[in-house]
């Protein structure tokens, strides 16, 4: 799997830091109630095909990075800036 | 069928025409009392002691594909009882008697071996955990043995004792863990599940699951409607998908587990070994192949595969630990699909949905649960209340934050186990 850092070009999957579901964009706020946070913790929707989560290049630039991808057959479909994707 | 070491004599006399298959392929009835999605290793140890211990025959496990062909099959087949945490601690305990039993039990060979289980340590701080970690598994009842650098290497002679960076110190050996024929284990199940009565329907897939006024009513299938009252969702990596069709969502994320066989050698690994710092776990399978693993490959997957970075690094771990093994020619490498929970820990519970029962998040450790898993959950199904030795495995303490089996100390989140 190689993944293709927007500032850095095309990377192998080495250099990157799994975090997981691409919900953390959208945290709750502080008091939005326990099956809000309940949700963004834990209940993800763990597709088999399409799914969108982030990685950190952690061995190249540093930057955060929301991958679309399919879990499927590892392919890489697109890779944004998470500071882009949220705005 | 019952085998035996006569039957096995006369049919070996008389051109081994006798034998017959191990279960029936029937065609699915309309309705059942219970059905079981997921004929796996888990769901075929529910069906059958759903039969055996409860009575309960009219019964369905629902396979989208054959009997043995998910990760029952796909695992490196180890069996061991070293939890530490309570909740977790009792449970492998009384699935390792099941285990010990459970060739006799089944009437079927399935190869168990308690060729014993050695965790390594390489600190004191290390020796320390492994010691109150044996106290804890002794006080439960199951056995351990602090094992020191000497006494070690009288047994493990050929690992790198002197390592720079993991040098090794110690062990700490679970003798009564072991191995199983992991095939043979779901095959055990199955014929032992048909033979009272459960129909195993194979190439059935679970299509939508049916609610009506807040109860499961039945379900929908690849091979048309089966009507039940109970409906056990026991599927592994799939869970994700089985209990969408029932409105849910799960604190479940699968992820991709590897594993690697190399050709057959002469036996030389006598025993399960672990180095859990460097992500590699070994045993010789019974045809002389070593069978080990690692770690996940770390990111969400359902391709049954890895990747080549998680090959590299399973390999270096295991020629750093036993360099002997640096000539063995790799025999084919796979990979499982394995519903990870938050806390690395399995779920067996009911639902929201009555009658709608769930049993997943096994992590990377589902196989030596097999036994254990079917009993309590078939308990379950059938009276209504926990098993005591599974009162832990609550769906909603992610929810609630109460009850967390962290078994790692590494935080209750995906990705952390």
């Amino acid at each position: 799997m190689r993944i293709t850092c927007p500032h850095c070009g095309e990377r192998d999957r080495r250099e990157f830091y799994y975090r997981g579901a691409a919900v953390d964009l959208d945290r709750p706020a502080p008091d939005a109630g326990e099956k809000a946070w309940d949700s963004f913790v834990y209940l993800h929707d763990n597709p088999a095909g399409e799914t969108r989560d982030l990685w950190y290049h952690e061995g190249g630039c540093g930057a955060w990075l929301v991958v679309t991808r399919n879990t499927v057959t590892h392919a890489v479909l697109k890779t944004e800036l998470a500071s882009q994707a949220r705005s | 069928m019952r085998f035996s070491g006569l039957r096995v004599l006369k049919e070996g006399l008389t051109g081994n025409k006798g034998w017959t298959p191990h279960w029936r392929d029937p065609e699915p009835k309309a309705e059942y009392d219970i059905l079981i999605i997921g004929g796996g290793g888990h769901g075929l140890s529910t069906a059958y002691y759903l039969a055996s211990e409860h009575g309960l025959t009219n019964i369905a496990v629902l396979e989208k594909g054959y009997i043995g062909g998910g990760n029952v099959g796909r695992n490196t087949t180890i069996v061991r009882a070293n939890y530490f945490l309570p909740g977790n601690s009792e449970f492998y305990s009384h699935s390792l008697k099941l285990w010990e039993g459970l060739e006799e039990d089944l009437n079927y060979n399935v190869m168990h071996s308690q060729r014993g289980v050695i965790n390594l340590f390489h600190s004191d701080g290390q020796r320390d955990e492994a010691a109150r970690r044996g106290n804890m598994m002794i006080s439960q009842g199951d056995d351990a043995i602090l094992l020191g650098r000497d006494d070690l290497r009288n047994m493990l002679p050929y690992l790198n004792y002197d390592s720079a960076r993991f040098p090794i110190y110690g062990g700490l050996y679970h003798p009564r863990g072991g191995t199983a024929r992991h095939d043979a284990v779901a095959w055990g199940y199955a014929r032992g599940a048909d033979q009272r009565g459960v129909d195993l329907i194979q190439n059935c897939e679970v299509t939508g699951i049916d609610i009506a006024n807040g109860a499961v009513t039945g379900v929908q299938t690849t091979r048309g409607p089966i009507r039940a009252k109970k409906v056990a969702m026991v599927a592994a990596g799939r869970s994700g998908q089985v209990a969408a069709m029932a409105g849910m969502r799960l604190p479940i994320e699968s992820h991709v587990l590897q594993a690697f066989v190399t050709e057959g050698l002469k036996p030389c690994i006598d025993h399960v070994v672990t180095f859990g710092m460097g992500h590699f776990y070994i045993s010789q399978s019974d045809k002389g192949g070593l069978v080990f693993g690692g770690d996940l490959d770390f990111y969400a997957s359902y391709a049954a595969r890895g990747n080549l970075p998680t090959v590299e690094h399973v390999m270096e771990a295991g020629v750093t630990l036993m360099p002997m093994i640096g000539k063995a020619k790799v025999l084919r490498s796979w990979g499982g699909i394995m519903d990870m929970s938050p806390d690395g820990s399995p779920i067996i519970d009911r639902t929201d949905t009555q009658g709608l029962y769930l049993n997943c998040g096994w992590n990377y450790g589902g196989f030596k649960a097999v036994p254990g898993s079917g009993n309590v959950f078939a308990h379950l199904i059938a009276t209504g209340n926990y098993h005591e030795n599974a009162t832990g495995f609550r769906l909603d303490r992610f929810r609630t934050g109460r009850g967390i089996i962290d078994e790692e100390g590494k935080g209750s989140q995906h990705n952390l186990h």
